[in-house]
């Protein structure tokens, strides 16, 4: 079992030890790919899949706190099928140094998910910071970080549109409602989940490509990992297609008209209070 | 009778316009509906709570108001306030301060969550939100001993219910975790409506041509009482702030009315606005595929169009 008391100790030896970043990464169906619904609660998987466009952010802010420090190593994580190999791939070649593929069967829900991102993060070495995405776009969870660092029982912040390291803590903003910021210190080990703000991604070069070949990416089936399995649960029943009925109806008109017989039909048939 | 709890989200000291519909979402003359808020200056919204059928208002208080800044101590009161009066069931608005504390209490709980629910079955146990980009609808079944619901702003249309109101006052005395400190909090623009909670919505695309531009839609956006947008192309370009891009990797809205002017209507920004109830789309190209998906097209140049339709709105006040 994870010996929380451990993570206390930290503080003091973080000087002389490298700095591990683990990053938390999902393979995720392309924004742009047609969703196709197969079974009452399976999508078509036969579409290009990425890694998810929010832990893009992720890695591109752990790679940049490497650049920042000598000793630190970059640990990519992903659970999910076989497939998402991809998705680690992508994230060494933008430069983390290894990879950890957590493979199942089947996609889990982020209960979990995060029980199998913890048990292989601490199977593999003591965290000083865990980085994910502020949501995964197939899911739109918005949570797995959370249930991550409870699992750790270390602090976390998400939204992340910056952040500063110090010695044992970090100072991340996050964003609030209409613009707002608040300024958080965290101390390390801790999870931070990135806003698109926080920094561009870059796209990695063909070397960068073919220099990732060579990096290691380690396999453990979840089955091997002895999570606990949750009381709780959240569970797909169906999925149906999305579609919304329009009246695609176009006014024409001079600018005039058009803009009076819009105003009509909005505050008409479309019962919208202009005021 | 199972006790199911609403969370109170203010602006500017008031109780916002979309919580109705979060309390609509959670009505059931088989519950009893609490709500919970943070603060004592909170007993006020008694009166307005009681037409939505809230029987007991709750508000949570603390030795120092400034503790419930930190954003992991308001979720260990609200815990707290949960496993005192026997709450299982919560529900809170899927807002920019519900994607922080939601996550954070069914973290601690361990219970199941489902963010952006546009309806909630309470007797199932299950929910309909969107996924894959606003293209699928999912029935989410939750199992476990909380329950927790972020619902989407304006999704649904809140129903009065009248009762009695009492208000109960939760003393919260627990210290927060000295792990996270919150070294300073600065508000966003006052009176500004955010994107996310928006009942009108006018967004610019690449077709504004720069950022100065956007004036034109702020100044209709203050007739209507709406919100400014941007496509992904205008925030890239830096004509507005990311906080009003729309889409995929912005902001998620769901305003009654949208109008978007020069914006093409690529899936990326389809998947932010998909659920709007009606759509209109101000754009020189008849063929966009904005047009293809929209209530009303007008095909025609937005710097002609928006300040007309910003004149005559005002002629008609
Ligand atoms: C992973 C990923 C995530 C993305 N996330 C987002 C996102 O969150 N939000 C988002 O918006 N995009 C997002 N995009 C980008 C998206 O694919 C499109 O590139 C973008 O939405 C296009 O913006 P636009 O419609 O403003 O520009 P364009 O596609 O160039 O369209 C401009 C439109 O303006 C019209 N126009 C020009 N002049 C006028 C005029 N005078 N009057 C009226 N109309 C005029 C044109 O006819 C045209 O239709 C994402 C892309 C990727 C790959
Ligand atoms: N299967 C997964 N493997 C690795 N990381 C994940 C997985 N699912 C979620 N995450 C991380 O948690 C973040 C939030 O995901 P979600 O709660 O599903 O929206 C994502 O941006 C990822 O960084």
């Amino acid at each position: 079992m994870f010996d929380a008391a451990l993570f206390y100790l930290r503080p003091h030896v973080i000087i002389t030890d490298p700095m591990n970043i683990y990053v938390c990464v999902k393979h995720v169906p392309d924004s742009a790919a047609t969703i196709r619904i197969v079974e009452p609660n399976q999508i078509d998987e036969n579409i290009t899949f990425l890694l998810n466009p929010y832990d893009e952010n992720a890695v591109e802010a752990a790679v940049q706190l490497k650049a920042d420090s000598d000793d630190t190593d970059v640990i990519a994580v992903t659970v999910g099928k076989p497939a998402a190999i991809d998705t680690l791939k992508s994230a060494l070649a933008m430069g983390a140094d290894r990879g950890i593929h957590v493979v199942t069967g089947y996609w889990p829900d982020s209960i979990v998910t995060a029980r199998a991102l913890q048990a292989a993060i601490i199977k593999d070495g003591l965290p000083d910071l865990i980085l994910t995405g502020k949501a995964a776009i197939d899911s739109d969870g918005y949570q797995t970080q959370f249930r991550l660092a409870a699992a750790l029982d270390i602090p976390v912040a998400t939204h992340v549109g910056s952040i500063a390291r110090n010695d044992n803590s970090v100072t991340v903003t996050c964003g609030l409602e209409a613009g707002g910021e608040q300024v958080i210190r965290m101390r390390m080990p801790c999870v931070i989940g990135t806003a698109k703000t926080l920094n561009t991604p870059r796209y990695p070069t063909l070397p960068d490509i073919i220099k990732a070949r060579k990096k290691e990416i380690r396999e453990v089936s979840i089955d091997h990992l002895a999570i606990e399995p949750p009381d709780s649960r959240m569970e797909i029943i169906a999925l149906k297609s999305a579609v919304q009925k329009r009246r695609k109806q176009m006014i024409a008109g001079s600018i005039e008209e058009s803009v009076t017989e819009l105003i009509r039909r909005l505050k008409g048939e479309a019962r919208i209070p202009l005021s | 009778m199972e006790k199911i709890a609403i969370l109170i989200e203010t602006r500017q000291g008031e109780i916002k316009p979309s919580l109705y519909g979060v309390i609509t979402a959670a009505q059931d003359a088989e519950h009893e509906l609490l709500a919970l808020a943070f603060g004592a200056d909170t007993a006020r919204f008694a009166d307005q709570l009681k037409p939505y059928g809230i029987h007991h208002l709750v508000t949570i208080t603390a030795p120092s108001a400034r503790s419930f800044s930190n954003p992991d101590n308001r979720a260990r009161a609200i815990i707290r306030a949960m496993d005192h009066f026997d709450i299982r069931t919560l529900f809170a608005l899927t807002s920019l301060a519900g994607k922080d504390l939601l996550p954070r209490i069914a973290a601690r709980l361990d219970a199941p969550l489902v963010m952006d629910c546009l309806a909630v079955n309470l007797v199932d146990s299950t929910v309909e939100k969107p996924q894959f980009s606003e293209k699928t609808i999912a029935t989410i079944r939750v199992t476990g001993h909380h329950r927790i619901f972020g619902i989407r702003p304006n999704m649904i249309e809140p129903k009065t219910m009248p009762v009695e109101t009492e208000t109960v006052v939760f003393n919260y005395q627990g210290t927060a975790d000295d792990r996270l400190e919150v070294v300073e909090t600065r508000q966003g623009k006052s009176g500004a409506i955010d994107l996310s909670e928006a009942e009108i919505i006018i967004s610019g695309g690449r077709g504004m041509k720069n950022g100065e531009n956007f004036q034109i839609l702020q100044e209709c956006a203050q007739v209507m009482g709406a919100a400014v947008g941007a496509s992904r192309v205008a925030v890239d370009n830096g004509w507005v702030p990311h906080s009003m891009q729309v889409g995929q990797t912005g902001t998620t809205v769901c305003p009654k009315l949208y109008i978007a002017c020069g914006i093409s209507g690529s899936i990326q920004h389809f998947a932010g606005m998909k659920t709007a109830g009606t759509i209109v789309c101000i754009n020189t190209d008849p063929d966009a595929a904005m047009m293809q998906q929209c209530d009303y097209g007008i095909a025609g140049d937005l710097f002609k169009i928006i300040p007309a339709l910003t004149r005559q709105l005002k002629a008609h006040r």
